[in-house]
């Protein structure tokens, strides 16, 4: 199951977390109160330039210490803090979020075009691999994910997530069957400027991790999710395929489809599918991606998870679920169903 | 030691009060296991290699077939196969040579994976509603794709893609020569894979004119004896197969005897008739992996780059790493051929200790070309020793691209994997030339037998991949977490890198 809904104002203008937690409660039938989870673009904009790293600790004594020298390491913090929470009857607190407002230093990595992004990417892969009580669960520039195991309520109010601001939302409210109800196994899952939210089984997560690992990412959190934002990261952004062609990459058109396109799409689509065919992803899934520049909402190619899109305005929503979207919005100008495989795609200008 | 010294293999015994004493045995064993003595049918059971031909041609069911009639003392080492085994290497002092693949009662790994299916949490997909895609694409992949923006805001794709081999389903027929097996059976399998979408090895004999309306289905070989080859050979076939070695008997070359090389073998060849063809155990030009990439290099030059070249090799222990050399040489396939592949004829010795089982061996190259990042560079194929659907499936969950099956496509043509390829009296018509052998076996109709096979496979792995709620067969390679392994130890699970039944 799971429920999913995001947003994004394609002008830029902010929302506040007040509504979307409300929306995401309306598909509490799709959670268990397992795991939920927000994630905010434009969450922090005095340090818009830092890279904001949310952690999850263990306990503060033992590991942060090891956390801090590897960063100092790499660059410099320009600003720390614990994340602040409220306590909540029904939440049981078993870590310590901590935010890192974080500066690589590029001159440490040579021999890529993305130094900055490169340090990031490594240092997420060695803390949650070998950095045992610590858990980066978000790395991106002026990107904030707040999840926990619960409710969707008890969670945003955990996090008081109405006193966030952002132009984009995603929020998901999680039913567990893969893994435990951990909190590091709540999404959205992150990835420098990545976020995803995800319902359903990735019924290709084995090949799908053997490929993604074979480009030096390594999946950590148990789940077949984080593979979404790693494949997303390395289609867009290291193989720099436009959204559209990253999310045809993964819920490709079947092969008589192709067959009976325009020989130069023909060429294209054949050539997707032969290079990116381990990256494709099977099994029931509704999925939105999230970078800075806006959202994509796909299902696989046979829309076997629900998936739903609507606008108003500027707004554009995405969502398992109309009833949650018009609970954000009750009117709205355009609700409609995607097809299989198709890309829902709202940037911001 | 005298003839009778040795027990029987097999005792056969007609059924005296069912034989209509209609001859059929009689004429149908090459081996003269039944003979007319007056007007009475006498079995020498001797003879018999049990192929089962007299058993299926007899009307009345009448005769029946036994193996090991005579015990041995047991002996859990001393078997009766290691007993017989001396008693005629001290009598001929001789290899011995034996057909078919590893005979050694070792467990097979395919056996103890078992495959996952959907229950609750994801739907399983019904390949009769649902389309189910086994397509696969043989060759080559870049491992980026390059675009540029037309003026009017257009994706235009920068790369070009290698020549690929489109397969509609992942199921191939490897290499059987003309020679090692008669031109009806290669017919046979020919048209089996025309009609099925797929592709078949011409193994290192040559190309029969006969075979010409089929050539953009076959993949012709290069081995160490360069049998056949020339530049017509190299243009007819739809991709090359440089053959190392042969999963049966790796590390030692080939020898096709002189009876078997008939007037149409020679031709095809390109030798004397009646001469014996051996292909010597290297390539005489290929002393090293960058001799390799020389010879791949000018195999593709020769074919003006427009078609793939494959490398074979024998599953040994070092295969992972040298597929990875392979992959390096500008190959676009490695072939991985399994201790249990089939062949003619082979030094038994070999045959049953050389070599690794292909579920091992496909295993580790797969994760070693990922580990190098060139696993999009070079397309892999499994073979040896594969029985059904099912080890289809598993063997690309373990992460091959396709597989080619041999002695599946021979037994639904017939053979009863009786193991005396190397005598050249196939009673099936198969691995014989004696023309009234051949004869036998009817093209047309073993080739809608090959082709329900490979249809029927086809099938089940659609099947077995739509209940692990997967549609395309790209998501089932290397899939491994769809496997998991019953009874098989923690060092093979490591390798295999499959959790076990439970985790
Ligand atoms: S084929 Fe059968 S029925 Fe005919 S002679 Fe032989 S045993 Fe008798
Ligand atoms: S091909 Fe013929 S000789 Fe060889 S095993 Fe099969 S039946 Fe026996």
């Amino acid at each position: 199951m799971c429920g999913i809904i995001s947003v994004v104002d394609r002008s830029g203008a902010v929302m506040d977390g007040a509504r979307i937690k409300d929306a995401l409660a309306m598909m509490n039938e799709r959670g268990s109160g397992e795991g939920a989870g927000y994630a905010v673009y434009g969450a922090y904009p005095e340090y818009a330039d830092c890279y904001a790293l949310h952690v999850f600790f263990d306990n503060i004594i033992e590991t942060k210490s090891s956390l801090d020298t590897l960063l100092e390491t790499w660059g410099e913090i320009v600003h720390e803090e614990e994340i602040p929470t409220y306590e909540q009857p029904h939440l049981k607190k078993v870590h310590t979020p901590w935010r890192y407002f974080f500066r690589p230093d590029p001159s440490l990595m040579t021999g890529t075009p993305s130094p900055e992004e490169d340090i990031v990417t490594y240092l997420v892969m060695k803390v949650n691999t070998a950095v045992p009580g610590a858990l980066i669960y978000s790395s991106g520039k002026n990107i904030g994910v707040f999840k926990a195991a619960g409710w969707p309520e008890e969670v945003a109010d955990f996090y008081r997530i109405q006193d966030y601001e952002g132009y984009i939302w995603l929020a998901h409210n999680r039913y567990p069957t893969n893994t435990r109800g951990w909190w590091g196994g709540a999404h959205p899952f992150n990835l420098l400027d990545w976020s995803v939210i995800h319902n359903g089984e990735i019924t290709s997560y084995g090949t799908n991790r053997r490929y993604i690992e074979s480009f030096g990412y390594k999946c950590t959190m148990f789940t077949d999710t984080e593979v979404v934002a790693y494949l997303v990261d390395l289609l867009a952004r290291r193989h720099g395929l436009d959204k559209t062609l990253a999310v045809r990459a993964l819920a490709p058109p079947f092969w008589d489809e192709i067959d009976r396109m325009p020989p130069r799409e023909e060429h294209l689509y054949r050539a997707l599918r032969l290079t990116y065919g381990p990256a494709m992803m099977n099994g029931p899934f509704a999925i939105v991606v999230a970078n800075r520049d806006g959202i994509v909402g796909f299902t696989d190619r046979i829309k076997l998870r629900p998936l739903v899109a609507a606008e108003e305005g500027d707004r554009l929503y995405i969502s398992s679920e109309e009833a949650a979207i018009r609970r954000m919005a009750p009117d709205l100008d355009r609700v409609w169903m995607p097809g299989a495989g198709e890309p829902v795609i709202g940037r911001v200008r | 030691m005298v003839l009778g010294s040795v027990p029987l293999k097999y005792k056969v015994t007609i059924d005296r009060a069912r034989c209509m004493e209609c001859g059929r045995c009689v004429e149908n064993c090459p081996y003269g296991t039944f003979r007319w003595e007056g007007d009475q049918i006498t079995v020498h059971s001797r003879n018999c290699t049990a192929c089962h031909r007299c058993i299926a041609m007899c009307p009345r069911d009448a005769i029946s077939l036994e193996e090991r009639p005579v015990d041995y003392r047991s002996h859990p080492l001393w078997t009766a196969e290691a007993r017989e085994a001396i008693f005629n290497q001290a009598r001929t002092g001789r290899v011995i040579l034996a057909g078919m693949g590893n005979a050694q009662p070792l467990p097979s790994i395919f056996d103890r994976l078992l495959l996952d299916a959907c229950q609750v949490t994801n739907p399983s997909i019904d390949p009769l509603r649902e389309p189910m895609e086994l397509r696969t694409y043989i060759g080559k992949k870049p491992r980026k794709l390059e675009f540029s923006r037309t003026e009017a805001g257009d994706v235009e794709l920068e790369t070009t893609l290698a020549p690929n081999l489109m397969l509609e389903t992942p199921i191939m027929i490897g290499h059987m020569s003309y020679g090692a097996i008669s031109l009806n059976a290669q017919l046979a399998l020919a048209r089996a894979v025309h009609q099925t979408g797929t592709f078949m090895g011409t193994g290192e004999g040559g190309m029969h004119p006969d075979l010409y309306p089929y050539q953009d289905r076959l993949i012709v070989q290069v081995a160490s004896g360069r049998f056949g080859v020339g530049i017509d050979y190299l243009e007819r076939g739809a991709a090359v197969e440089i053959k190392i070695g042969q999963g049966a008997k790796p590390g030692i070359g080939g020898h096709l005897p002189g009876e078997k090389v008939c007037a149409d073998v020679s031709c095809t060849r390109m030798i004397p008739l009646g001469s014996d063809a051996i292909s010597p155990a290297p390539h005489h030009d290929i002393y090293s992996i960058e001799d390799l990439a020389q010879l791949v290099h000018s195999l593709k030059e020769a074919t003006e780059w427009k078609k793939p070249v494959f490398v074979k090799i024998a599953a040994v222990h070092n295969a992972a790493a040298i597929a990875a050399g392979i992959a390096r040489s500008g190959a676009d396939a490695v072939v991985v051929d399994g201790f249990r592949g089939g062949t003619g004829a082979a030094p038994k010795v070999f045959r049953d200790h050389v070599g690794i089982p292909i579920e091992a061996a496909v295993s580790a190259v797969d994760a070693k070309l990922r580990d190098q990042g060139v696993r999009n560079e070079i397309s892999v194929i499994a073979s040896g020793g594969i029985r059904n659907a099912a080890d289809v499936t598993k063997a690309i969950a373990l992460g091959a691209d396709a597989i080619y099956i041999g002695t599946a496509a021979l037994v639904a043509m017939g053979c009863r994997v009786c193991g005396n390829c190397y005598r050249g009296l196939c009673p099936w018509g198969i691995a014989t030339q004696r023309p009234d052998l051949v004869a036998r076996l009817d093209p047309e109709k073993e080739a809608v037998h090959v082709a329900n096979l490979i249809k029927a496979w086809t099938m089940e792995v659609s099947e077995l991949m739509g209940a692990a709620g997967i549609n395309a067969i790209e998501s089932l390679r290397g899939n491994r977490d769809r496997l998991r392994g019953y009874m098989l130890d923690e060092g093979m699970l490591e390798v295999l890198d499959v959790m076990p039944a439970g985790a």
